[in-house]
């Protein structure tokens, strides 16, 4: 079969760049370029995009949540699920519909996507000094079997979910019993299969970053003179390898007792609807590490190159990484405090999860004493990264509040979780995937952005996710349950307020598309390195957008060059 | 020629290497995943975690009574309930029992058969809280094995159980006043072959 690979004759290296050249005949024809891509900036470039439509789609679901929450008593709902305003049940299933398919596609359809394989794929091979990623065709791999899982996790809505209407209503978690005979039908197939794809696409990403960082490192880069992105990467990629397989291995049980009259989370045969639990979060918590830790070394390179200072700690800022990655996977059952566990197993996890809060604690004061005595300038990519700082801070501190197996038996599967995981998330990751976006837009396009429409976009999306969430935090501490789509008079202001930060939040987005729109139409061109002596990383050296082909002749970092400049000496 | 013939032969040798490591690792955590099934199952059946009940011998029930002259008493309460889809009648015979630690105990259970068929039950069962599944021994009991009842058919099932004088030893139960003795029928299933522990004499077709 023709591939890119095979029909490409690379030209001369053309060190120009700019718009001109972006066309130039020696690319792939449109179908061979992005359908058949082995190149890690088309591929980076399509994960990007997908992330931001899979990003709609989930964002727009989280709407339809706050439309039905914004009053007592259910509006909406019952439209969506074809029925009528009677009908309290399917109003229920829709709902339960609602809040799996945006957990689900905002976890691994959005951020993974567009933290991993977007900016990953992009910007690894070029950190590194590398021509590509090690394996460019599994790459291709690896972002067809994330659309397709996708539209797997679409088509779930289409289809029965159980007695009362379509779609998988089993939360991102699909607990068992729940799961199994709770919702016998084909969408939680759908839904679980969806799962496989997309973990299957993360297993070979993973397996492709770890041996490109290993193996295809510029000479003279040792792995303590990678970027902190790469690190990030690095730890990322070993957490999605190891965790990743436990998910496999619990949803196939789940599919088999489902269909194929295994009893592994059935206790009539024998099983443990509680083992499910552990094998989900022995996934799941590493799993909000892997969303998170890309943000990290975005963030460390982001306040590097705008304080115009190398990174405070660059050595314990790596290793932090790796700490947190390593106690993340000796934690998990603080997401199940309220299963029975006794005092001493709640013990232990609690001490545990507190643990983690010393490595994070050490990358937050890292940054902040990165922009210490720095020469600051507030671009674009900073104020979301200073943003970063303080709102993923915010949600840090909840979460050792939340971390006590005592506080939480009260909190548990409260607003206040909700609060806390959007806080990291919804602000944490998708900050930092602003701040990377900024910072890279130019640099990926060759365009610049509108600096005033990014800074009014920060302060609208920031002021729009606080109005939704801190609120939040206020309903569940007064004990307003999660996954309900209806709630007394008592919980209404809030609520209220809430959903008109989602509104709010909205219309920041639609800053973000004309941005976009005007750097491709108007935008200026963007030099080599916009953002100034701070940026020194070597994509900031190659042309922007980079050559289809970069790094023919491989960078050499000299043995003087430590990593305040990840650049060969004569850059 | 493309992308992948930049790579020298000796790079693409070593990615190829170190891509198989990284999948061989990804594949032994899968391995581990299923290998959980029958790990945590024997976990909590060797550390009483989650409330699982140690199975005694008569001579370990005997050594228990006679080793330590236990003057503390502690409370049984008794538990039963059905899974949805089973047409039992079940419940204990008593609610709550009062039993010296260290010496042994009889309770009943009355189970029925509401149908016009044979139904075989199997019952799954744990004590609340959970530290106390490590001390809570039975010497029998009818959660042992599988129950047919013929239609129409009432027995009445004894568990044979004491508590082991040592939990007077553990800080985290010692002051625990009652123990929870639950137990749930579910229509029996074959069971998977990981849990080969759970013996299964035969299997009810009807389900």
């Amino acid at each position: 079969m023709a591939t890119t690979a095979d029909n490409f004759v690379p030209a001369p290296a053309a060190q120009t760049g700019g718009p001109v050249d972006d066309h130039h005949d020696h690319k792939p024809s449109f179908f061979a370029r992005w359908f058949m891509s082995t190149n890690h900036k088309d591929i980076g470039s399509l994960y990007l995009m997908f992330a931001i439509v899979a990003g709609i789609i989930g964002g727009a679901m989280s709407g339809v949540m706050r439309m039905e929450l914004m009053e007592p008593g259910i509006q909406y709902l019952w439209w969506f699920a074809g029925s009528s305003p009677e009908d309290i049940s399917a109003a229920g299933h829709m709902w339960n519909v609602f809040i799996t398919g945006h957990g689900l596609i905002m976890v691994f359809f959005m951020v993974m996507p567009a933290m991993i394989g977007g900016f990953g794929n992009w910007f690894v091979p070029l950190m590194i000094g590398a021509p590509d990623m090690a394996f460019p065709r599994m790459n291709n791999i690896s972002f067809w079997l994330t659309v397709v899982g996708f539209l797997s996790l679409l088509f779930s809505l289409f289809v029965p979910g159980n007695s009362i209407g379509n779609g998988a209503g089993v939360g991102w978690t699909v607990y068992a019993p729940l799961s199994t005979t709770g919702a016998p039908g084909p969408a939680v197939d759908f839904a679980i299969f969806s799962l496989h794809l997309a973990g299957a696409g993360s297993i070979l990403g993973a397996t492709n970053f770890i041996t490109t960082i290993f193996n295809m490192r510029a000479p003279g880069m040792t792995l303590h003179k990678m970027p902190l992105f790469v690190w990030s990467v690095l730890v990322t990629a070993f957490l999605l390898l190891l965790a990743l397989p436990v998910l496999a291995a619990a949803i196939t049980m789940l599919l088999t007792d489902r269909n194929f009259g295994t009893t592994f989370f059935d206790p009539a045969g024998g099983g443990d609807p509680v083992l499910y639990q552990h094998l989900f979060w022995f996934f799941g918590h590493p799993e909000v590490y892997i969303m998170i830790l890309p943000g990290f070394g975005m963030i460390s390179q982001i306040i590097a190159t705008f304080s115009r200072k190398p990174v405070f700690g660059y050595l314990g800022m790596a290793y932090a990484m790796v700490a947190i990655g390593v106690v993340g996977f000796i934690v998990w059952a603080h997401h199940m405090y309220t299963v029975g566990l006794d005092v001493n197993t709640k013990m232990y996890f609690t001490a545990a999860t507190m643990v983690i809060a010393v490595p994070t604690g050490v990358k937050i004061f890292s940054w902040i004493a990165t922009m210490w005595g720095g020469s600051m300038e507030l671009k674009s990519p900073m104020v979301w990264a200073l943003g970063f700082i303080f709102l993923f801070t915010v949600g840090g501190v909840t979460g050792v509040v939340l971390a006590n197996g005592g506080i939480d038996d009260n909190l548990h599967d409260t607003y206040y979780v909700v609060a806390h995981f959007h806080y990291v998330l919804s602000m944490g990751a998708v900050f930092s995937l602003f701040a990377g976006f900024y910072y890279w837009f130019p640099k990926m396009s060759g365009k610049m952005h509108s600096e005033l429409l990014s800074h009014l976009h920060f302060w609208v999306f920031f002021i729009g996710v606080n109005v939704i969430f801190f609120p939040q935090h206020f309903l569940g501490m007064n004990g307003m349950p999660r996954r309900y789509p209806d709630y007394p008079e008592a919980f209404a202001f809030w609520n209220y307020i809430s959903s008109i930060g989602y509104m709010i939040m909205a219309a920041s987005m639609l800053i973000f598309f004309v941005n976009i729109a005007y750097a491709f139409l108007a935008g200026k061109k963007a030099a080599n390195n916009p953002w100034g002596e701070g940026a020194t990383t070597l994509e900031w050296t190659l042309t922007s957008p980079p050559p289809f082909h970069q790094f023919e002749t491989l960078p050499v970092i000299e043995d003087h060059h430590d990593y305040h400049d990840h650049r060969p000496a004569t850059a | 020629m493309s992308a992948t013939t930049i790579l020298d032969q000796e790079t693409a040798r070593r990615n190829a290497q170190t891509g198989m490591i990284a999948i061989l690792g990804a594949l032994a955590m899968l391995g581990l995943g299923y290998a959980a099934v029958p790990l945590y199952d024997l976990f909590c059946r060797v550390t009483g975690f989650a409330g699982t009940t140690q199975v005694a011998t008569e001579a370990e029930a005997n050594a228990a009574a006679t080793a330590i002259g236990t003057t503390r008493d502690i409370s049984i309460r008794f538990d039963a309930s059905l899974a949805r889809d089973m047409p039992w009648d079940f419940r204990p015979t008593q609610s709550t029992d009062i039993v010296r630690i260290g010496q042994r105990d009889i309770a009943t259970y009355v189970a029925k058969n509401n149908t016009d068929k044979p139904i075989t039950g199997t019952a799954t069962f744990n004590v609340e809280p959970w530290q106390a599944g490590a001390y809570f021994n039975k010497i029998q009991c009818f959660c042992f094995t599988e129950q047919t009842l013929q239609p129409g058919e009432e027995v009445t099932m004894p568990v044979l159980y004491f508590i082991d004088p040592a939990i007077l030893e553990d800080d985290t139960i010692a002051d625990v006043e009652q123990i929870t003795l639950s137990y749930t029928f579910h229509r029996a299933k074959e069971p998977v072959e990981t849990a080969p522990d759970r013996q299964k004499s035969s299997s009810d077709q009807a389900s």
